[in-house]
């Protein structure tokens, strides 16, 4: 794992579109059974334009800022070697289905610990509008050779 | 509408238990783009040394916070953060699978809202530290 990489950026990601069946598929796989997931008339009843995606949906838009960092040359970062070791979401809003959103990742800290490397990764995900919906935060724990 | 005025620190809010199978980590693969073999071919789980296929720690981090939006009646909107730490491993049997138990509990409370702390257990272990919820009062 390159340390040349701490406080590296990427460039926004292409703009994700929320589907509605992608968010009741997503939701059916966390056996997340609230309304406000599969019925856009329950969604608007609270107020949401659309269906609401669950808390961690997330995790699928910024899915293409990991193949940005696994993709770039000067990483090092083997994906058979990878744990996830932790992750955070901070909200603005929930994701509803019909938004456009892009991620713009930075990698905030690569360690090394015990063999292994840690990476921090941080991503702004953004509206069409560019207002802010959530951050993600996910480290990553690279085993080492041992 | 769950308010959040009468609740006291060390309340649980939620309880649950819930079963993943290897059928629950081929959904959960499709439905959020994670196709890394090590959550559906034991061989391969084996081959980088691990006892055997393991449940993605997404999965578990998506099923642990349902107890939560039940109490919020369904509003996962009100959740203004959420983070784990993934601590030990779901071994998911190809026969049985693995049962995963949820304890939602209040944490603290302030001005903000509440933080709702998760225990998640697999055999008798914590799989999940630091497991909170940033929950915002009622709209």
């Amino acid at each position: 794992m390159n340390p040349e990489l701490q406080g590296r950026s990427y460039p926004p990601t292409p703009p994700y579109l929320v589907g509605r069946e992608k968010v009741r598929e997503f939701a059916r796989a966390v056996l997340a059974t609230s309304p406000l997931h599969h019925d856009p008339e329950a969604a608007r009843a609270e107020g949401y334009a659309d269906v609401v995606a669950p808390p961690t949906f997330p995790i699928v838009v910024q899915d293409a800022t990991l193949q940005q960092l696994l993709a770039d040359p000067d990483g090092g970062v083997d994906f058979s070697r990878v744990v996830h070791g932790d992750q955070r979401f901070t909200y603005t809003r929930p994701i509803v289905a019909g938004d456009e959103l892009t991620a713009t990742m930075t990698v905030t800290s690569v360690k090394s610990l015990a063999g292994n490397s840690m990476v921090t990764c941080e991503s702004q995900i953004v509206d069409a509008s560019g207002d802010h919906v959530v951050t993600t935060v996910s480290s990553l724990v690279v085993r080492g050779d041992a | 509408m769950t308010a959040l005025d009468g609740l006291e620190v060390g309340q649980v809010v939620g309880e649950r238990t819930f079963r993943l199978t290897r059928d629950s980590l081929v959904r959960y693969a499709g439905a959020s783009l994670d196709f890394n073999p090590i959550h559906y071919r034991d061989d391969i789980a084996q081959g980088v040394g691990l006892p055997g296929v393991l449940a993605h720690g997404m999965l578990t981090m998506g099923v642990a916070v349902q107890p939560v939006v039940d109490w919020l009646g369904g509003d996962s909107g009100r959740i203004a953060d959420y983070q784990v730490r993934f601590t030990r491993p779901v071994l998911v049997d190809a026969q049985d699978g693995a049962e995963v138990t949820v304890v939602a509990k209040v944490g603290a409370l302030d001005d903000a809202g509440a933080r709702i702390d998760l225990t998640v257990t697999f055999g008798g272990e914590t799989v999940l530290g630091k497991a909170q919820v940033r929950v915002l009062p009622p709209r």
